[in-house]
């Protein structure tokens, strides 16, 4: 059976009462696993909280973090200072030079559109070639769909059209995440695989991207951010 | 002649204000509308089997070939006439008696 991932549930991070009927919701639509966008400055005390949320509800917690570069230094300064710190980077692309970097530094694990100007979208046949020689996800947020009505849901759904064909060309693994902040934001992975129809993404696809992407992206990570490992390949088994 | 292949969908209404049978289909036709158009609408045969207040579930029956449209129409709802709302497919069978099946807790 498989095990549905959720890398980006913006649950708030300062009212528990509302992540935990987030977090419950989130469990009853059959996730295992869900990811958090935490503020890269948080207290370990407030993230062993929420994780004993999470536990509670026999869900996994993702520590996950947004980052909203405005140029490619601050990018490469954040990755520098956040990498060891978080088991999810996923870098909002707001410029050309920023997506470009992000595309091709092997620290970030997901790129995600703006979800702001729908103008700035640079999820191109350049970016996609970059980001196939890394092991950089893209990533599409289901709330954009929910949330939009009329033309601007039309032209989303034509840019995600556009870039999903684009990436499945360059073999780039897509993960589908909720973004919901709001309860009524929340679906279940079948909801998903029904709205993924809408931009053409077959159904086995859009279950990879709900459940085997996200997967591998975490479990890769975990093995990197723990004290055995030394470099790619190489771990400690035994002293 | 072959005969025509129909879906059921088990549908759960989450709200926090009641959404009255009226409502609910308005909303899923506006949907459908909205995402497909009425070429698309019209391929639905869309009906309302079961509707309970009370439990806050409804079943619909749709054609075979149009599950994914009705699907993806219910997924995108977020509010019907300014209250928010989730309607989630828990789930989908070919007869009324297997769906049933797959939902032994509720009495339908």
């Amino acid at each position: 059976m498989r095990s549905f991932v959720d890398l980006h549930l913006c649950a708030p991070i300062n009212d528990l009462k509302q992540m935990e009927k987030m977090v419950n919701s989130s469990a009853e639509l059959g996730y295992r696993m869900v990811g958090m966008p935490l503020p890269p400055n948080i207290s370990q005390e407030r993230v062993c909280q929420i994780e004993e949320i999470c536990n509670k509800t026999r869900i996994e917690f993702v520590k996950r973090v947004d980052l909203m570069p405005r140029t490619s230094n601050e990018l490469l300064n954040n990755l520098g200072r956040l990498r060891r710190r978080f088991e999810i980077i996923s870098v909002a692309c707001t410029s050309k030079n920023v997506a470009r970097q992000a595309a091709k530094d092997r620290r970030v694990d997901l790129l995600s559109p703006c979800l702001t100007f729908p103008c700035k979208r640079f999820f191109d046949y350049a970016e996609a070639e970059l980001a196939s020689k890394k092991l950089v996800s893209f990533e599409i947020d289901m709330v954009q769909i929910l949330s939009l009505t009329g033309f601007p849901r039309i032209r989303l759904l034509s840019s995600l059209r556009k870039e999903v064909s684009v990436a499945r060309k360059f073999g780039i693994p897509i993960t589908i995440s909720s973004g919901a902040s709001d309860e009524k934001f929340l679906r279940s992975p079948q909801d998903y695989v029904a709205l993924a129809s809408l931009f053409d993404l077959p159904e086995s696809y859009a279950l990879q991207a709900l459940s085997d992407y996200p997967l591998s992206i975490v479990k890769r990570n975990r093995g990197k951010l723990s004290p055995c490992y030394i470099a790619p390949g190489v771990r400690v088994v035994g002293e | 002649m072959h005969p025509i292949k129909r879906r059921y969908l088990f549908v759960q209404i989450a709200s926090p204000e009641t959404v009255d049978e009226r409502a609910f289909m308005d909303a899923v036709w506006n949907a459908v509308l909205q995402l497909f158009g009425e070429y698309g609408a019209s391929q639905t045969n869309l009906i309302l089997m079961k509707y309970s207040l009370k439990s806050n579930y409804a079943v619909l029956r749709c054609a075979h070939k149009a599950l994914d449209m009705v699907k993806a129409s219910l997924a995108s709802l977020t509010q019907t006439s300014g209250k928010p709302v989730a309607f989630r497919v828990l789930g989908v069978s070919g007869t009324l008696k297997a769906l049933r099946r797959q939902m032994p807790e509720t009495k339908f």
